[in-house]
């Protein structure tokens, strides 16, 4: 009965795409209106040849764990692409030639720019919290996923997302909204599919057989709760024409901007932070072996953030049309902020406490501590570039890409590369990794790139600001714009060469965790480990 | 009165109360005395359940 309802709804899908197909007014459309005809056309045909098949019930006491493998596959695919056209930028503004003329309109910088932070903050970041939040619940319930096979539609959802958001930058559909370019159907779609994980996680979580919801799960919750809302509020938008992908926001000016820096700031609160500590929750731990330094600290670290967070947003719209008591009140919050920040990092540096020696010889610890603590230095630099009179020095100057790098690259690329390295084996039921010493060398390779990375925004940041705000004694500018742009050369080739480490570095993690799966040896799966107590 | 100033009013007086009220409750409830082993329970719950889910005898 499903698989008939199913083929209903796929080939209404397949006409209404091709209908779309036909009448669509520009090009990205069109474009999108194919891919989901291909998607739609695909799953009808698959469906079809499987119809009336008896599929054998998933065995309820055992764990989902297919839908994390791929997430693990897809999370470090997206890390891989993002990574690369984050290079492929930085050196299209070192080197301005490599926005080729025959690439205009489809691979100059403006249109990159937004497929690398949304393949990182979203495909790889977004991958990595979806299939490790599904880990986690599991284990965590002691149960396995509710739903069935609707983790496998959030999965794929998920992706096609990916694709229609990547390829619609491309070819030039987007709301300009900073992390929230996907135009209005896009946003349907994620909508969606965002509910169906909301279902899933919330499913699980009330089926539990623990007492209690591991503090981890709490972050997870927050995480998906807090950016359904934030997705709904920032696009509420009306299309244009439903044949075509421009789309024109509801409210105006100041209101707009506001709503778009709340929105910007907690999907940095939520999104790259929350979620990302409640993979930090359950994975450190994991890896030192012992519980959690202080359960009481990490209760207090989650409500104190997510009742700051929110608040913070306006301190991106310092000097602006924005009233004065918003930004000073979205300045405060963020200063604020410090106290769980810190609270959260010293809760997961100390869970290390007794078992600092891992350090030494656990290249995968490693990586989590070094995490943490760019979790803690940017939550340091987060409040102080929030403070009125710093940010009008950083504020518009690659300062702020540096302090945006060192939390993404430092504490969320770190956090997943550990989380990844601690489930594959795991996950394909292997003894250990391949390769011990090229964890090292990731480890080392994307830390060296980091500090290249902030490091030179930081000079070519302050640079920029003192050039742009120096008067001479007739109070005139200077320096003109492009004075900054030719200063800022060397430290641009630095950048990208630390681009080109943490690149590297990803690479050699992805062949670790294939030659893991291929060439490990399987561990004997009949017995059932006996749990360590 | 305009729902901009009403909803101010209500954001800085009561509402901030509530919230900071909530907050404070929920620290107090954190170090409530006899927590100490509920939160020993919880902080040790990744290490439970590790490859397969609790049996069915355990739901209740």
């Amino acid at each position: 009965m499903w698989n008939a309802v199913k083929l209903v709804l796929l080939g209404l899908i397949v006409l209404g795409a091709a209908i779309a197909a036909n009448f669509g007014r520009d090009l990205a459309y069109q474009v999108h209106a194919v891919i989901i005809l291909a998607v739609a056309g695909g799953l009808f045909i698959w469906t079809l040849r499987r119809f009336g098949d008896e599929r054998p019930a998933p065995a309820a006491n055992e764990y989902n764990d297919g839908v994390v493998r791929a997430g693990v596959i897809a999370t470090s695919f997206w890390g891989a692409v993002g990574f690369l056209v984050g290079v492929v930028i930085a050196f299209q503004l070192a080197y301005p030639w490599l926005n080729f003329d025959w690439a205009q309109g489809y691979a100059n910088f403006g249109r990159l720019r937004p497929l690398h932070t949304s393949a990182v903050i979203f495909a790889f970041g977004g991958n990595a919290l979806v299939m490790s939040s599904f880990y986690v619940v599991q284990r965590t319930s002691a149960a396995r996923l509710w739903g069935g096979n609707l983790a496998w539609f959030v999965f794929w959802g998920y992706q096609l997302f990916i694709v229609l958001a990547a390829t619609g930058y491309l070819l030039g559909a987007t709301q300009s909204k900073e992390y929230a370019e996907p135009e209005w159907y896009v946003d349907l779609w994620l909508t969606i599919v965002w509910v169906a994980y909301l279902a899933v996680f919330l499913g699980t979580l009330i089926k539990r057989k623990e007492p209690h919801i591991y503090v981890a799960n709490w972050f997870y919750l927050s995480f998906i709760v807090t950016v359904a809302m934030l997705h709904l509020v920032n696009n509420a938008t009306i299309p244009v024409s439903i044949f075509g992908s421009k789309s024109v926001i509801v409210w105006a000016g100041v209101q707009d901007a506001m709503t778009q820096w709340w929105y910007g700031h907690n999907a940095v609160g939520f999104f790259l932070t929350a979620g990302f500590l409640g993979m930090m929750y359950y994975f450190v731990p994991k890896q030192a072996e012992k519980p959690v330094f202080s359960y009481k600290l990490s209760i207090v670290h989650f409500w104190a953030l997510i009742f700051l967070y929110i608040w913070a947003g306006p301190h991106h719209l310092h000097y602006t049309a924005l009233p004065d008591w918003a930004s000073t009140l979205g300045m405060v919050f963020s200063i604020v902020l410090w106290m769980p920040s810190w609270g959260g990092m010293i809760n997961g540096l100390m869970t290390l406490s007794g078992a600092w020696d891992k350090l030494r010889t656990d290249p995968v610890i490693r990586m989590m501590v070094i995490s943490i603590g760019f979790y803690g230095m940017s939550t340091f630099e987060g409040p102080m570039m929030s403070i009125r009179a710093v940010n009008s020095l950083s504020h518009y100057t690659d300062w702020t890409i540096g302090h945006v790098h060192s939390g993404a690259l430092g504490w969320n690329g770190m956090i997943t590369f550990g989380a990844l390295y601690f489930l594959v084996p795991r996950l394909w039921n292997r003894e250990r990794l391949y390769s011990l010493s090229l964890v090292n060398w990731h480890f080392w390779l994307a830390t060296i790139g980091i500090v290249l990375y902030a490091s030179s925004m930081w000079v070519t940041g302050i640079m920029e600001g003192l050039m742009w705000r120096e008067v001479d004694a007739q109070g005139f500018l200077v320096n003109s714009f492009a004075d900054t742009v030719a200063a800022k050369f060397p430290m641009y080739v630095v950048r990208g060469l630390g681009g080109v480490l943490f690149l590297t570095g990803a690479l050699i993690m992805c062949y670790n965790l294939w030659m893991t799966v291929k060439g490990q040896p399987k561990v004997s799966d009949e017995p059932a480990m006996a749990p360590a107590e | 009165m305009e729902t901009y100033s009403l909803l101010r009013e209500i954001a800085d007086s009561w509402a901030l109360l509530a919230l900071f009220v909530f907050f404070i409750g929920v620290v107090v409830w954190a170090f409530r005395p006899g927590s100490r082993d509920v939160h020993h329970d919880t902080a040790n719950i990744p290490f439970r359940h590790e490859d397969k889910p609790a049996q069915q005898e355990a739901r209740t």
